[in-house]
Parts: structure tokens; C-alpha cells; sequence
């Protein structure tokens, strides 16, 4: 390579040789992956915190029969933005900064592909949060239909309704710009004779995310326009007076939002399968047909929405064809779930912090697939649907599956990005206490679904009693969990940990483990050598 | 090496393609979904929508296979009008024309104006109810206290599917008061 | 005296243990569709549990056997054409299991022929509005006085002191034991849904649409549900209950719930 390229890429970028700019400037105009992969892992910790205090507010009110704290319009308030926070300001977000930290990384790329675009697809993020935050104290409150946003309930919105669309617009352009970096950088910036199937999984994942989100988010962007029209515009996309029809936003809505359950779940199979090979001391078991897996779960993503609404009045057709494909995703989800157990066989396991959260992963993960099952059939959904037993299946993928995957990722980098190690016993008691009381938190309520127990109410009859008592106190539990995370990586960033060696593990596959710990704010500025079996985990 | 010219070149029109990707998702979901859907109603009768319109009345060829249909009102949002079917049900010949009548009476001292919205069921039965006149097809000004009887002329084709023995045909009412005046503001 | 102890004693095992039952598991129900519905769930749950041995089996096995600390060398596969042919037929396979028994049930609840009764039932914010078609008789069913009062924030009132607190009605929908009842659905204003697991029905009420579902009850008895999409602010305050009565008690109610005129 070239000087003369190298200098050429550089006043592209950034234009920055020697290390970060100074205060707040580094932050405001970063362009660098590393400090925006920070940014965004920390603003998704702070939503993850305002996210989980709603729910706490939830399960406060729910720890027995009768209303204590709070009023039910302020209750589906909570439920609604709850959902929409931890969606698209928690767990989306950190899967992104996992992205900007990792993918260069893992790829011998110097940074991202487009760093200035990369910087306002962050940047959005805390507007549009702002915007829909500030919906709490607006007169008729925050928007309270449930993030589902589904007509006619939506219009009834207060004057949170346009700053609703506005907000979800906003959310949707930092994902799609987010997505878009990520394409071109792993299409365009890999290590020379880096193949596309010699890549690293996470990385892999993360390409079949961000053609999901391109695909997905700006149909969401339409649905939410047009809900937009029919309030302001005179238009009756989902008005039943004018010749409309308030499913079709059900249809709409879906087709978005199926493909996104697998956008916040797909990046957490990337990371279990970085991680599990690596304290397994073996190479991940069926690498390219967890690609194919990954790939068919995407693809059959788009044929499954209307599993989310069986009782909205479908013919029967409609209804054996949706069974169906629904049923077909267990199959590549099985496949995944099947290699994760062969790389451990015969493997040598340490059980260090990242390794107990993806086997928490696998196997709690596991658990919502089952119930995912139980969901697909019909008859059996139609008792089902909408009732506490799809919370406790939604859950169980986003909280053990997304999030334990988001939590193994850090502990598992975090020494390459802070450069020293976090606590492990700290670590190790962290992962206990998630694991216990997510149980304890979501296991009752397959009971209290089963019972007849319907989501989204403020009050229930006194036969419910038990379970959501039992629900409530582990919700209070892995919320103050979390507190000891934050604690530990506190320490680990101020550097209270020993130092971490390049390695971090023992003998983990990937480029990032190349480059000295903490990583240099500039990485790869010469692309590595790459040799096949190195690459890839 | 990585970062050659041409690999910025190429990273440049990926990045449009991706863009053109996007705002062709968005085109998809704000413009094509909506009336691919509306298509997909008709022909499945998904939603128990009934769009058809039978424009030409053949002799009426009656097969001798009844069925019996009722009919099932409701007003939206407690709108001000009284409305109901003249009849409860009837038994009809499939391929006979049939006609039969509601009435609505304003109760409010308001003209208002009245969109009513039909429903078929069961869903399959949708695409086979034709409606040759309907006080559905446009909407209907009632000034203060008017009660009006409507008529509704209609066939059940011969398609329609064996195991299928009873039909609902129902109407909602929706105040749509707000909707003509602004439609006439528009055209004005 | 000790037997009359241990036969209230054994009395209140039994009470409480089919409480317990219906807390933790689908109700069966009083329907021959509810019942297949609950024997599709269950059998469903043992595929489930069937596989959950298999595959935690093997990786707890592993989990424990292939520790460093227990001495474990690694082994260096990473395919196996059969291993992943297997796993990928044997599902398939299970798969093709459910989905036939579920398939008949969806076409028998689909059918909804020949009638004997029908009941348009109207979603409002926040109660239900029943009809009987052609008998002249409707009204509203709204959540009962006793929990309306209950329900208020801090309103003083202990819930459990209220019988069937939340799930009690004014007006009942009253159907006769045995007959096909045919149930409209729709909406005065948003989208709500009608569910009594009893009956295995839960069905949306769509504004401008009408939806269909039906069901025979072959047991008399009380069912109790609820409104099951979230509908505003009090959504968790629409219970749906439904009297099952013998046909000549139903024929007496609904002649004494006409409109005398
Ligand atoms: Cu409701």
C-alpha cells in the first residue's frame, strides 16, 4: 500500500492523525467508529435504565389486585413507551455500537465506510428520544395504544400523536443510516482475501440485519405517515367511514415488525457464536450453515406477519399458510441452536462471564423458541394471542435472548476496549443474578397467560394474584441487577482491573484480537495479513 | 489498498444503491401495499369487504339452493341516528335479485351526513354478494330529524362456496358530517 | 367429628387443587373445540418438552464433561454432513406432526354452519353491547357495580373481598346449553376482542367489519373472560360473561328480556 492512499482515505474521513479532538467537540463531531460505537452503547444504557424504570413503574402496579400507584391511562402510557424505549432505544442501539466497535475490527477495516453519516445517524438518536420523552408531559400525555400504534386507538392520542410519528421518523432514519454504513463497510472495506464466507459471524449477522432494517424500517416510516394523513390530512387509509380499513395497518405494521423481532435477536446469534467457539477452544461447529440459517430465518421473516394477528378475522387459507411458514422458522432456528451444541461438545469450556451469558442465551432462548412454537398453532394461538403468555415469550427472546447476547458482547470486548479487565467474580454474580430473576421475573406469566390473564391491564381479577406478585419481585430484582453491571464496567473503564493482554482469552479466532488492548483509536490503517483460518470464529 | 479510488467509487454507489433500497421499501409500503391490499381484499373478501358491484343484471337465474341472510346494524361512535334493518332476515335464492330496506332517522336537530360501511359474513361469502343499489355507494345527507328508508337491490352469485349456509350483511353507520364538509370545502 | 375434619379437610385439597389448575394451565373448557384446543396445546408443550431433554440434555452432558477444569482437550471438528442433515430432517419431521391435527382443528372452527342461535356482539369504550338477531332483545353489559367501586385507585376496598372481581357483569350474555351459537363481532369505536377461554374464542371487533366465530357450550355453568385488546383506558375493565342455561331457562329469559310493548 501506498502512502499516498493511506493520506487519501484519511482527509476523507476525518482528517484526524493523532488521537481524539478535545472535549465535548470529540463527541459532537465524532467520526471516529470507536467513539461512536461508545456513544451509542452508552445512550442505550441510559435507555435501557429509563426503559426498565417504566417497567418497574408496571410491575409496581401490578404486585396486587386493585389500583395503588398509578392511573390506568398513566399505566398504558408506561406499557407503550416501555416497549418503543426498549426497542428502539435499548436493544437496537447497542446491537448498532457493537457494530461501529466491532465490524472494522473484525473485518482490518481503518473505520466505517461513511464516518459523517455514521456521526448523524447517532446524533438522531437522543433528538428523536428527546421528542418522545418530552410526550409525558404533554397535555392528553404520552402516546398510550401500545407500540404497536394500531388505529383507531392511536388517533385517539393526545397531543403526543404528531410528535409520536415524528419521533418514530427520526428513529427510523438513524437505523436505515446506520444500516446502510454497515453494508458498504463490510461489502466494501474488508481485509484483502478476507471472503465473504470467511467472515466472522457477528459480522455476518450484522449484514442480514442491515438489509432487514433497509428493507423494513421505511415501511414502518410509511405506516406511520399515513397515520399521520388520516388524522391531519383528510385521508382514510385505516378509516372504516372512508372506505379504509384499520387492519390493513396491522398488515403494514407486521410486515415491519416481524422482520424487526429477528433484527434485534439475529446480531445476538453473531455474538454466541464469537463467543461460544472461544471458551469451548473450538472452531464454531457448521459455520456456513449457520450463514444459510441466519439467511433463511431473514427471508422467511417476510412470510410470517400475520402469525401476529390471527384473531383479527382471516380466511382459512390465510390462516393454514401463515401456520405454516411460521412453524417452517423453527427449523434454521433449531439448526443454530443444534451447531451452538455441537461447538461445545467435546469442546474444553471455561465459564467466564461472556461464556455464562451465552449459555444463559442458548438456553433461555431455547425456552421462548418453545413457547414461539406453541404460538404458531392456530387454534392454540387464538388462546393465546394477547394474552400474558406471548409477554412471557417476548420477553423471554428479547430479554435472555437479545439482551444477555448485548451483555456477553461487552464483558467479552470490553477488555479490548477499555484495556483492562473487568471483575469476574463481580461478573459472575451479575450473570447469576439475571439469570435467577429473569425466571422468576417471566416464568409466572406463561402461567398467568394460560389462565386467562390478557396483556396490557392496569388491574386484574384477584385469582391472578400469586404469579404476578412473584413476577414483580423478580422484575424488582434484575432491575437492580443491572446496577452491578453498571458498577462493573465502571470499574473495569477506570482501570481497576488488571491489564489486558492483546489476546484477552485464551487463544480466541479474529482479527480484533490482533491489535493491542486497549484498542488504538486508529486500527488497521494497513489492512492484515489475512489468512483464512484466522478470521473467522 | 483497501481504500483505493475505485473501491471509493464503489463504496459511493453502493451507498446510493442502499438509498434507492430504502426509498424504494418506503414506496412500497406508503404506495403499493395500500392498494395491493384493497386487491387482495376484493378477491379473498378478506375483512368481509364488499366492493362488488354488479354493473349488469343478467336474467335472473335462480338455482334453487337458498341461503339465509340477515342483516346486522350498528352506528359508530354513538352518532345521533337511529338505524335498522326493515327485516330481521330473509331467505334467498341464489341468482335471484332480492331487494330489501333500512331506515335511519336523524335524532339530532343537525343536518348530518351518514356514510354507511358494509361487512359480509362470513368473508368468503363477500365476493359473491352483488350489489346492484345500495345507499352505501355514496353517502347520504339527513337534515335535522329526517328519517329515510333505503333500499338496497342485490344478488348472491352462483359461486358462492357449498358450505356456506348463512350470510350476514352488515351496515355501520359512520358520521361522516365532517368528511363531506370538507370535501365541498376542497372542490369549492 | 374426625371424619367430618378430614372430609372438609380433603374437601378443601380438592377446591384448591383444581384452583390450581386453572392457574397454572389452559382451561380445558366446556367446548368440544375448547377441548381439542387444549389437547393441541398440551401435546404441543410434550414435543417441546421432548426436545428440551434432548437438547439440554446434550449440552448440559457437555457442559459437565467437557469442562478444562475437568481435564477436557478440545476436538477440532467443526462439520458434519450427518449431524446437520439430521437435525435439520428430524424437526421437519415434528413439525409436519403439529401441524396436521392443527390444520383439522382451524377447518372444524372455521365452519360455522347451521346455526342455532346468533349474537352480534358490539365492542363500546369500555363495555360490550349484546343483540339477539331477530328476537327483539339487546342490551349493554357493563363491569358490575361491586368492582366498579372496587377498582378506583385506593378506593379502600380490599379486591379480594369482592367475588369475581374484575370478571363480574351487569348483564350477562345468557346462551342455551348445546346450541351452536353463531357470534358477530364488530366495533362502535376502536378495535377491541372478545375472549372467554372457556369457550376457546377469541375474536377482534373491528370498527366498519363485522367477524364471526362460534361455539356450543355442552356444560351450564358461568364463563368468564375479558376484552383482550388493549382499547384505552380501561380496557382491563370489560369482563365478558357468559351464562350457560338450560334451553327452557333460556327460553324464559329471553321472553321476560323482551321490550314490553
Ligand atoms: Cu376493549
Amino acid at each position: 500500500m501506498s502512502s499516498a492512499e493511506i493520506s487519501t482515505h484519511h482527509d476523507a474521513a476525518h482528517g484526524e492523525h493523532h488521537g481524539p479532538a478535545k472535549g465535548i467537540r470529540r463527541w459532537l463531531f465524532a467520526t471516529n467508529h470507536k467513539d461512536i460505537g461508545t456513544m451509542y452503547l452508552v445512550f442505550s444504557l441510559l435507555m435501557f435504565f429509563t426503559g426498565g424504570f417504566m417497567a418497574l413503574i408496571i410491575r409496581t402496579e401490578l404486585f396486587s389486585p386493585g389500583l395503588q400507584f398509578v392511573h390506568p391511562e398513566f399505566f398504558n402510557q408506561m406499557t407503550t413507551m416501555h416497549a418503543l424505549i426498549m426497542v428502539f432505544g435499548a436493544v437496537m442501539p447497542a446491537f448498532v455500537g457493537l457494530a461501529n466497535w466491532m465490524i472494522p475490527m473484525m473485518i482490518g477495516a481503518p473505520d466505517m465506510a461513511l464516518p459523517r453519516m455514521n456521526n448523524w445517524s447517532f446524533w438522531i438518536l437522543p433528538v428523536a428520544f428527546g421528542i418522545l420523552l418530552s410526550t409525558l408531559w404533554m397535555p392528553g400525555g404520552a402516546p398510550a395504544s401500545g407500540w404497536t400504534m394500531y388505529p383507531p386507538l392511536v388517533l385517539q392520542t393526545g397531543d403526543a400523536f404528531p410528535f409520536l410519528i415524528f419521533s418514530v421518523h427520526l428513529m427510523g432514519f438513524s437505523s436505515i443510516m446506520g444500516a446502510i454504513n454497515i453494508i458498504v463497510t463490510i461489502i466494501n472495506m474488508r481485509a484483502p482475501n478476507m471472503t465473504l464466507l470467511a467472515m466472522p459471524m457477528f459480522v455476518w449477522t450484522w449484514l442480514i440485519t442491515a438489509y432487514l432494517l433497509i428493507a423494513v424500517m421505511p415501511v414502518l416510516a410509511g405506516a406511520v405517515t399515513m397515520l399521520l394523513t388520516d388524522q391531519f390530512f383528510g385521508t382514510s387509509f385505516f378509516l372504516a367511514a372512508g372506505g379504509g380499513d384499520p387492519v390493513m395497518f396491522q398488515h403494514i405494521f407486521w410486515f415491519f415488525g416481524h422482520p424487526e423481532v429477528y433484527i434485534m435477536i439475529l446480531p445476538a446469534f453473531g455474538v454466541v457464536s464469537e463467543i461460544i467457539p472461544t471458551f469451548s477452544r473450538k472452531p464454531l461447529f457448521g459455520h456456513d450453515s449457520m450463514v444459510y440459517a441466519a439467511s433463511s430465518i431473514a427471508f422467511l421473516s417476510f412470510i410470517v406477519w400475520a402469525h401476529h394477528m390471527f384473531t383479527v378475522g382471516m380466511p382459512l387459507t390465510g390462516q393454514l399458510f401463515f401456520m405454516f411458514a411460521t412453524l417452517l422458522i423453527a427449523v434454521p432456528t433449531g439448526v443454530k441452536v443444534f451447531n451452538w451444541v455441537a461447538t461445545m461438545w467435546q469442546g474444553a469450556m471455561t465459564f467466564e462471564t461472556p461464556m455464562l451469558f451465552s449459555l444463559g442465551f442458548v438456553f433461555l432462548f431455547t425456552i421462548g423458541g418453545f413457547s414461539g412454537l406453541m404460538l404458531a398453532v392456530v387454534p392454540a394461538d387464538i388462546q393465546y394471542h394477547d394474552s400474558y403468555f406471548v409477554v412471557a415469550h417476548f420477553h423471554y427472546v428479547l430479554v435472555p435472548g437479545s439482551i444477555f447476547g448485548i451483555m456477553a458482547a461487552t464483558y467479552y470486548w470490553l477488555p479490548k476496549w477499555a484495556g483492562h479487565m473487568y471483575n469476574e467474580k463481580l461478573g459472575r454474580i451479575h450473570f447469576w443474578m439475571s439469570a435467577i430473576f429473569v425466571n422468576v421475573t417471566f416464568f409466572p406469566m406463561h402461567f398467568l397467560g394460560l389462565a386467562g390473564m390478557p396483556r396490557r391491564i392496569p388491574d386484574y381479577s384477584t385469582q391472578f394474584a400469586d404469579f404476578n406478585s412473584i413476577a414483580s419481585v423478580g422484575a424488582i430484582g434484575f432491575g437492580l441487577s443491572q446496577l452491578l453491571f453498571v458498577y462493573i464496567v465502571f470499574r473495569c473503564v477506570r482501570g481497576d482491573g488488571a491489564t489486558a493482554t492483546a489476546e484477552v482469552w485464551d487463544n480466541p479466532r479474529g482479527l480484533e484480537w490482533t491489535v493491542p488492548s486497549p484498542a488504538p483509536y486508529h486500527t488497521f490503517e494497513e489492512p492484515p495479513e489475512v489468512t483464512d483460518g484466522k478470521a473467522f470464529s | 489498498m483497501t481504500i483505493s479510488q475505485s473501491n471509493r467509487q464503489k463504496a459511493r454507489s453502493l451507498t446510493w444503491q442502499l438509498v434507492a433500497m430504502a426509498i424504494g421499501a418506503f414506496a412500497f409500503g406508503f404506495l403499493v401495499l395500500p392498494p395491493m391490499y384493497d386487491v387482495f381484499c376484493d378477491v379473498t373478501g378478506l375483512g368481509g369487504r364488499t366492493n362488488e358491484v354488479a354493473t349488469v343484471v343478467e336474467e335472473p337465474t335462480t338455482t334453487g339452493r337458498v341461503v339465509r341472510l340477515e342483516f346486522a346494524t350498528t352506528v359508530n361512535q354513538y352518532a345521533p341516528w337511529e338505524f335498522g334493518s326493515d327485516v330481521d332476515s330473509m331467505t334467498v335464492d341464489i341468482g335471484g335479485v332480492y331487494e330489501t330496506t333500512f331506515t335511519a332517522r336523524n335524532l339530532s336537530d343537525k343536518s348530518l351526513v351518514a356514510q354507511a360501511v358494509p361487512s359480509v359474513s362470513p368473508p368468503q361469502a363477500a365476493r359473491h354478494f352483488k350489489k346492484l343499489e345500495c345507499f352505501c355507494f355514496t353517502s347520504q345527507e339527513f337534515v335535522a330529524n329526517e328519517e329515510k328508508q333505503m333500499p338496497v337491490r342485490f344478488i348472491i352469485d352462483s359461486d358462492l362456496p357449498a358450505h356456506i349456509d348463512t350470510v350476514t350483511l352488515s351496515y355501520t353507520f359512520f358520521d361522516a358530517t365532517k368528511m363531506a364538509r370538507a370535501n365541498v370545502a376542497a372542490t369549492n | 367429628m374426625i371424619q367430618k375434619l378430614c372430609l372438609s379437610a380433603l374437601a378443601i385439597l380438592f377446591a384448591s387443587s383444581a384452583g390450581a389448575e386453572w392457574e397454572l394451565n389452559m382451561p380445558r373448557g366446556v367446548t368440544e373445540l375448547s377441548a381439542e384446543t387444549y389437547n393441541l396445546h398440551m401435546q404441543v408443550f410434550y414435543w417441546c418438552c421432548a426436545i428440551a431433554v434432548v437438547v439440554f440434555g446434550a449440552m448440559i452432558y457437555s457442559l459437565v464433561k467437557h469442562r478444562k477444569a475437568a481435564g477436557a482437550k478440545p476436538a477440532n471438528f467443526s462439520h458434519s454432513m450427518t449431524a446437520e442433515m439430521i437435525w435439520t430432517i428430524i424437526p421437519i419431521i415434528i413439525l409436519m406432526i403439529m401441524a396436521v391435527p392443527s390444520a383439522e382443528t382451524l377447518i372444524k372452527l372455521e365452519d360455522g354452519r347451521k346455526p342455532d342461535l346468533t349474537v352480534v356482539v358490539t365492542g363500546y369504550q369500555w363495555k360490550w353491547h349484546y343483540e339477539y338477531l331477530g328476537e327483539d332483545v339487546a342490551y349493554y353489559s357493563s363491569l358490575a357495580r361491586t368492582s366498579v367501586d372496587a377498582r378506583r385507585k385506593n378506593s379502600g376496598i380490599d379486591p379480594n373481598t369482592v367475588e369475581n372481581y374484575l370478571l363480574d357483569v351487569d348483564n350477562p350474555l345468557v346462551v342455551p346449553v348445546g346450541a351452536k351459537v353463531r357470534v358477530l363481532i364488530t366495533s362502535n369505536d376502536v378495535i377491541h376482542a372478545w375472549w372467554v377461554p372457556d369457550l376457546a374464542i377469541k375474536k377482534d371487533a373491528v370498527p366498519g367489519f363485522m367477524n364471526e366465530t362460534w361455539f356450543r357450550a355442552e356444560l351450564t355453568g358461568v364463563y368468564r373472560g375479558q376484552c383482550a385488546e388493549l382499547c384505552g383506558k380501561d380496557h382491563g375493565y370489560m369482563p365478558v360473561v357468559v351464562e350457560v342455561v338450560e334451553p327452557t331457562a333460556f327460553q324464559n329469559w329471553l321472553d321476560s328480556s323482551r321490550p314490553e310493548n
